[in-house]
């Protein structure tokens, strides 16, 4: 691909400042350190899933993106700005460009206003010189485009159901036309014959859009169906980066490995058969993440370079940020069987 | 036969018509209706209203004017008859007591719902503005009201009163200064409660402005508990105004209010005039109760979580 990437992080960062417990107001606060240094691509039309296990800064990197999180570093759009950092009314022009798609289909919807009132907002605020009936229009317009009943656009959020939520939360971050939108666990809240539908309308509304989506989930299959590129996060760290193809075939982070075989089968006789590979001891709290590999504290391949340097990520298509990177060898599995 | 042209026009008013919501404030009003206390309060609190509006049209005397058959002699010709058209009996100064009552209805009313008024916009406004920008702004702005808390406003009252002199305006003042700063604090708290919600963080990332913010997401989310609370300072208003009138501060002659009657009724219940204490005491007792029954209902109408 020689196309211009729609938008790239270097080094992202967020850190939040938690006061100290009984500590005076000049106290230096402590940091949690939410987001350790992402970068990634990602190009237009594509889509990026992110996995990770709860706490691993998968939404807080997403709430840096969208610039609801103070962050660091930088994240360039396809003009070569700079969205990290920026004044809110520069930032105004590419609030536009980037929509959210929440977790809570009905948390992410006011119970106070109507459906036509919540989907028009974002119009009414980027394309002030609209005119009523041509913002119902293409509140109609759009209502109908996500699968929801245009006659029902007087209508409160209590009133339907989660899925049709989640399609008002879709609706409303497409009613702008933009060229990315993050979707922050769509899918989690809602039940699996509703997530099907939610998802393939998804993919099918970035087909006709040629819409970039950032997908954030904790749902491998869900992300592996949906994805171009998927990117494993852990303590806020950048694991692994691939094809989403080759990450499920052939993850080379043992902390890839670990969270792919946790995914179960749906058949029965090979879900017996299955190893799972369990990691020892818990997540490490990011107000002092470990030094050097933050995962290093729970790797079967753990070295003493793994304490001392951080490891990059390295790779062509796929990337892996470990020191050994690799297929899973057969006497790991028994290490790690033996932890267990 | 069925007419095609008729069928596709019926068809087409089908999908056409919009479908009417059923907003929040719709379902708190059908629970409202079913509370009878809350009802009947409302009816009474109506009729109160409707009594200081157009009272003045069913007197026959008005409230300035003294009758002078009955001066001197209010204890046996000034008690309540239709004959002489004193409904309520006179006072001692043999002026209607009946046209005083609807006077001092309007005062009183008045004095409570502004009071009311003032405490809902601004301490709506201050509450909200203070919780949604937080950080410095909010500590500066909340420990503002509790100083003004910490002084003792009933004192602040009489010192305003005897300083400016006793007016009805200079009532309103003191009272609206007051009124403010409790309910600035619930509303605080409960936008800090509703700022982390997820359809904020919506409107932010999509790039609302603050001010709207506040205004159409935080604030029609507040009105439920702004409304009871407002229901319940009304009452809160027409007492301190009485209070303040019962001490001889209050509003002045010739404007009377529930608090200045109360006091010259007490002052002569040993002579046999119990009329003079009974007719304010009872529109003043209905209308706090009435008040406190609405907010009640209002409270469980809007919050049908906590009941």
């Amino acid at each position: 691909m020689t196309a211009k990437p729609l938008l790239t992080a270097r080094d992202l960062r967020v850190t939040f400042d938690l006061p100290a417990p009984g500590g005076m107001p000049w106290t230096k606060p402590r940091q949690l350190h939410a987001v350790g240094g992402v970068d990634f691509t990602l190009m237009p039309g594509e889509t990026l899933g992110v996995v990770g296990e709860s706490g691993s800064g998968k939404s807080t990197l997403a709430r840096a993106l969208i610039g609801l999180v103070p962050a660091t570093g930088q994240a360039v759009w396809q003009d070569g700005t700079d969205l990290i950092g920026l004044s809110p009314g520069k930032m105004l022009k590419y609030r536009s460009e980037i929509q959210m798609v929440f977790q809570d289909p009905l948390a992410s919807l006011n119970p106070r206003m109507t459906v036509g009132q919540i989907i028009a907002e974002p119009l009414t605020t980027h394309h002030k010189g609209l005119s009523r009936t041509e913002v119902k229009t293409r509140v109609k317009d759009m209502m109908d485009r996500v699968g929801l009943l245009p006659n029902q656009i007087n209508r409160y959020p209590h009133e339907f159901s989660g899925g049709q939520c989640q399609r008002i939360g879709i609706a409303r971050a497409l009613i702008v036309e933009p060229k990315l939108v993050i979707c922050d666990e769509p899918v989690s809240a809602l039940d699996v014959s509703i997530q099907a539908q939610v998802i393939n309308l998804l993919a099918e509304l970035q087909r006709d859009l040629g819409l970039a989506l950032i997908f954030i989930a904790h749902d491998l299959s869900v992300v592996k169906h949906i994805s171009n590129r998927v990117l494993v996060m852990y303590l806020g760290r950048v694991m692994e980066l691939a094809e989403a193809e080759s990450l499920y075939a052939n993850p080379c982070h043992p902390y890839t490995q670990a969270l792919l075989s946790a995914v179960p089968i749906p058949d029965p006789q090979l879900e017996r058969k299955k190893r799972i590979i369990p990691l020892k001891g818990e997540l490490p709290s990011p107000m002092n993440p470990p030094s050097g590999c933050v995962f290093r504290t729970r790797c079967p391949r753990a070295q003493a370079i793994c304490a001392s340097e951080r490891p990059a990520l390295r790779g062509r298509a796929h990337l892996t940020a470990c020191h050994f990177p690799g297929p899973l060898p057969p006497e790991e599995l028994t290490s790690f069987a033996q932890s267990a | 036969m069925i007419d095609s042209q008729q069928m596709q026009s019926l068809a087409a008013r089908m999908s056409e018509t919009e479908v009417k919501g059923r907003s929040p404030w719709a379902d708190a009003r059908r629970r409202f209706r079913r509370n009878k206390a809350a009802m009947v309060s409302l009816c009474v609190l109506a009729l109160v209203a409707l009594f200081a509006i157009f009272g003045n049209t069913l007197a026959v005397w008005s409230n300035e004017e003294m009758d002078f058959n009955v001066i001197g002699q209010a204890a046996q010709l000034g008690a309540p008859s239709l004959e002489n058209g004193h409904y309520f009996g006179t006072d001692d100064l043999g002026r209607d007591l009946f046209s005083r009552t609807v006077q001092g209805t309007q005062v009183s009313l008045m004095v409570g719902l502004i009071g009311a008024a003032i405490a809902v916009i601004v301490g709506t406004l201050y509450g909200a503005t203070a919780g949604y920008v937080g950080g410095r702004t909010d500590a500066i702005m909340m420990r503002t009201v509790d100083i003004l808390l910490a002084i003792p406003y009933m004192f602040v009252l009489i010192l305003l009163l005897v300083v400016f002199g006793r007016s009805l305006s200079m009532l309103f003042l003191g009272i609206g200064l007051i009124s403010w700063l409790e309910m600035s604090r619930i509303v605080r708290g409960q936008t800090l409660s509703l700022k982390n919600r997820e359809f904020i963080e919506a409107a932010r990332a999509t790039g609302v402005p603050a001010w709207k913010i506040i205004l159409r997401h935080i604030v029609p989310n507040l009105l439920g508990v702004v409304a009871v609370y407002a229901t319940l300072l009304v009452p809160l208003m027409i007492l301190s105004e009485s209070f303040i009138s019962f001490l001889g501060l209050g509003v002045q002659e010739p404007l009377t209010s529930w608090g200045a009657l109360i006091s010259e009724g007490a002052g002569t219940m040993n002579y046999g005039t119990l009329w003079q204490l009974a007719f304010p005491l009872f529109f003043f007792c209905i209308t706090l109760f009435a008040f406190f029954f609405v907010g009640d209902g209002l409270r469980d109408a809007l919050d049908p979580k906590d009941r």
